[in-house]
């Protein structure tokens, strides 16, 4: 919410009476940016340089050497010149041969729609009741909230104890004697129910916020019209919570195609719960398949795009007007 | 929505329909019959019990010795609890290792980024340059790239940069607590200069204007004027990133194979084998790893909440 505010372009200044002198002092100041001292100048230089330099050394130079290197074969022993550059072979031996791929496709997409279908409208739903306020609500968020703040691992280990063959709760309570972790069949869906655990609440709070922030006399005004809740919600609420419906969209998609924790605390992303991110790892550490894992990365990269744009677009909508 | 709220003015009509109810303009007009309110009371109390029973269980399980589980079943009530298996967990797995090195990790991480952002966003959001949208943008977007895509170059980078013996055992970065540190860093970078960046843009152009009339320089001006109104931005950053950072499993694991260098969140992937026999110790173990970052939630909780918004509400 603190966000939200300050956000806004500042206000026009300045009463009645100042309001003319106003401009030529902003003019004048203009000018005087032109006329940096040099230590100013230095001190941007490196204001902005430190964190760039850092940014593009530890994030974008990795992000476009996967593309390089995608292309190679090496296995990171000695130097790059023993990289064998083979074309597209490492995509090829991906589509055609790998075995886990296509699994670990149908994964992410699965993660994803259940991301989308299931976990993110449970906590748009659970928002849009918490926003009523009745009576225990703070208390009922607190509690959908606190997965929100454990690790991922943390949580792979939570539902480990509830989801054990033999002392589990699950199974406690339904008689069963299910390895719901342990069963290729199942054990992505167990995960899932893991995963949102979490999501639900992450999508709750910042779904709940967004609420908060809307100018409550829309509301009113739709209420003046005659418009019931179902109605106030769908035709006046949710259309002016765009920007915030855009970023859990966009969370909801990330989260899917970073899923990595808790199938590693599993299983370390085998048997059935196969995803493009822990592929990448069991090839990119130890095994050192280097070109090999990089392909799995720009693969991932290139879905990852879709939503960072629309994001980016979204977020930088008024500097680019 | 097309209609600007501020021209509407709900003043006078809404007063008469509102009866007896409180109403402070945050809470909706409507708020429904009394039966559908205590509808929404028991779905929202029977989710939260739902919700509430994975950890639950979980504290349970962690205060019974696995002996009388074994000897009952593991779903017994009644014979001991106590506190036996934390202590066991704790000597056992050398946790107190594990928090230091989360703790060597995660503090100057922290500072380190809301330093290193509050300086980006200060020239990208109040020193006009034409390349500041487009630098703001590329900070940005690497926060959205899944951490996987990076990794492969990454480990390759920190394997062939050499760091002498004296400072490395490995003699590379591999190992060292140095690049878990500054992989971090530079992922979070982007998230906080972009919130850091839209705070000052809102912060009145006069403060620095009247500055720089009088003389003061860019550092003057970011250090003395700039950052300390900045301070509930900095503050609910700070608690965000504390516990991300704290949560991080993957960088960690991907650049640290010793055991024993792991922060505490991926090291819970080696005490999940090591007590593989034993559910109680585990859960022992795995509930102390969140103290941390439960008592910074509790603490600062309003900071908390306040920051996963910061960045979700521009637009």
């Amino acid at each position: 919410m603190t966000g939200s505010t300050p956000i806004a372009p500042p206000a026009p200044r300045g009463g009645a009476p100042a309001a003319p002198a106003k401009p030529v002092e902003i003019v004048e100041v203009k000018g005087k940016l032109k006329k940096l001292s040099t230590t100013d100048k230095v001190v941007i230089g490196l204001m902005i340089g430190i964190p760039t330099l850092i940014e593009a050394v530890l994030v974008w130079f990795p992000a476009v050497a996967s593309i390089v290197l995608s292309f190679g074969n090496w296995n990171g022993v000695g130097s790059l010149a023993r990289i064998q550059w083979i074309g597209v072979t490492n995509y090829q031996n991906i589509f055609e041969v790998d075995p886990n791929f296509w699994p670990a496709v149908q994964h992410n997409v699965l993660w994803l729609v259940f991301l989308a279908v299931v976990a993110t409208p449970l906590g748009v739903f659970l928002a849009v009741l918490l926003d009523r306020e009745t009576p225990g609500s703070k208390l009922f968020q607190s509690v959908f909230f606190l997965p929100v703040i454990f690790s991922l691992a943390l949580i792979g280990v939570i539902w480990q104890l509830m989801f054990s063959p033999e002392q589990g709760l699950v199974n406690g309570v339904l008689g069963t004697d299910i390895d719901w972790f342990g069963d290729s069949g199942i054990n992505l869906w167990a995960a899932l129910i893991a995963s949102s655990w979490k999501h639900v609440g992450y999508i709750m709070i910042l779904y709940l916020a967004g609420l908060k922030g809307v100018d409550p006399s829309l509301r009113e005004a739709a209420a003046l019209d005659g418009a019931n809740n179902r109605q106030t919600f769908f035709r006046v609420v949710f259309p002016a919570m765009k920007p915030i419906n855009i970023v859990v969209v966009v969370i909801t998609v990330i989260e899917a195609l970073r899923a990595f924790d808790i199938v590693f605390i599993i299983n370390k992303g085998n048997n059935g719960l196969q995803l493009l991110s822990t592929m990448i790892y069991t090839n990119s550490g130890a095994a050192a398949r280097v070109g090999y894992a990089s392909a799995l990365a720009v693969i991932l990269l290139v879905i990852a795009l879709v939503p960072i744009v629309t994001y980016l677009s979204q977020a930088f909508k008024e500097e680019n007007r | 929505m097309t209609t600007p709220a501020a021209v509407i003015d709900p003043e006078p009509q809404a007063r008469g329909r509102r009866r007896n109810r409180r109403q402070n303009y945050t809470t909706p007009l409507t708020r429904g019959s009394r039966a559908s309110r205590i509808g929404i009371t028991v779905f929202l109390g029977g989710a939260a019990f739902l919700w509430i029973i994975p950890l639950a269980w979980t504290i349970y399980t962690s205060l019974r010795p696995i002996d009388y589980f074994k000897d009952h079943s593991y779903f017994s009530i009644g014979g001991t609890y106590d506190f036996q298996n934390y202590v066991d967990a704790f000597e056992q797995a050398q946790l107190l290792k594990f928090f230091a090195n989360s703790a060597i990790i995660t503090i100057p991480a922290v500072i380190l980024t809301l330093l290193l952002a509050s300086l980006a966003a200060f020239k990208l959001s109040r020193v006009a340059w034409k390349y500041n949208v487009p630098l703001l943008i590329l900070f940005t977007a690497g926060n959205l790239l899944p951490q996987q895509v990076l990794a492969t170059p990454l480990f390759q980078m920190a394997k062939h940069t050499p760091l002498p013996e004296t400072i490395s055992d490995s003699g590379s970065f591999i190992n060292t607590y140095y690049v878990v540190i500054a992989v971090n860093v530079a992922f979070q970078l982007g998230f906080c200069t972009f919130v850091m960046s839209n705070y000052m843009k809102a912060l009145p152009v006069e403060l620095t204007e009247a500055a720089q009339v009088d003389g003061a320089g860019i550092w003057k001006q970011y250090w003395k004027i700039v950052l300390p109104l900045c301070r509930p931005a900095l503050a609910a950053l700070a608690t965000l990133e504390v516990i991300w950072i704290y949560n991080d499993f993957f960088w960690a694991l991907l650049l640290v194979q010793k055991g024993d260098r792991l922060p505490i969140t991926s090291g819970l992937n080696n005490l999940n084998g090591q007590f593989a026999q034993n559910y109680n110790l585990l859960a022992a173990g795995a509930l102390m790893s969140a103290l941390p970052v439960l008592i910074v939630y509790l603490v600062l909780q309003k900071h908390f909440k306040a920051g996963l918004t910061l960045g979700a509400n521009k637009g």
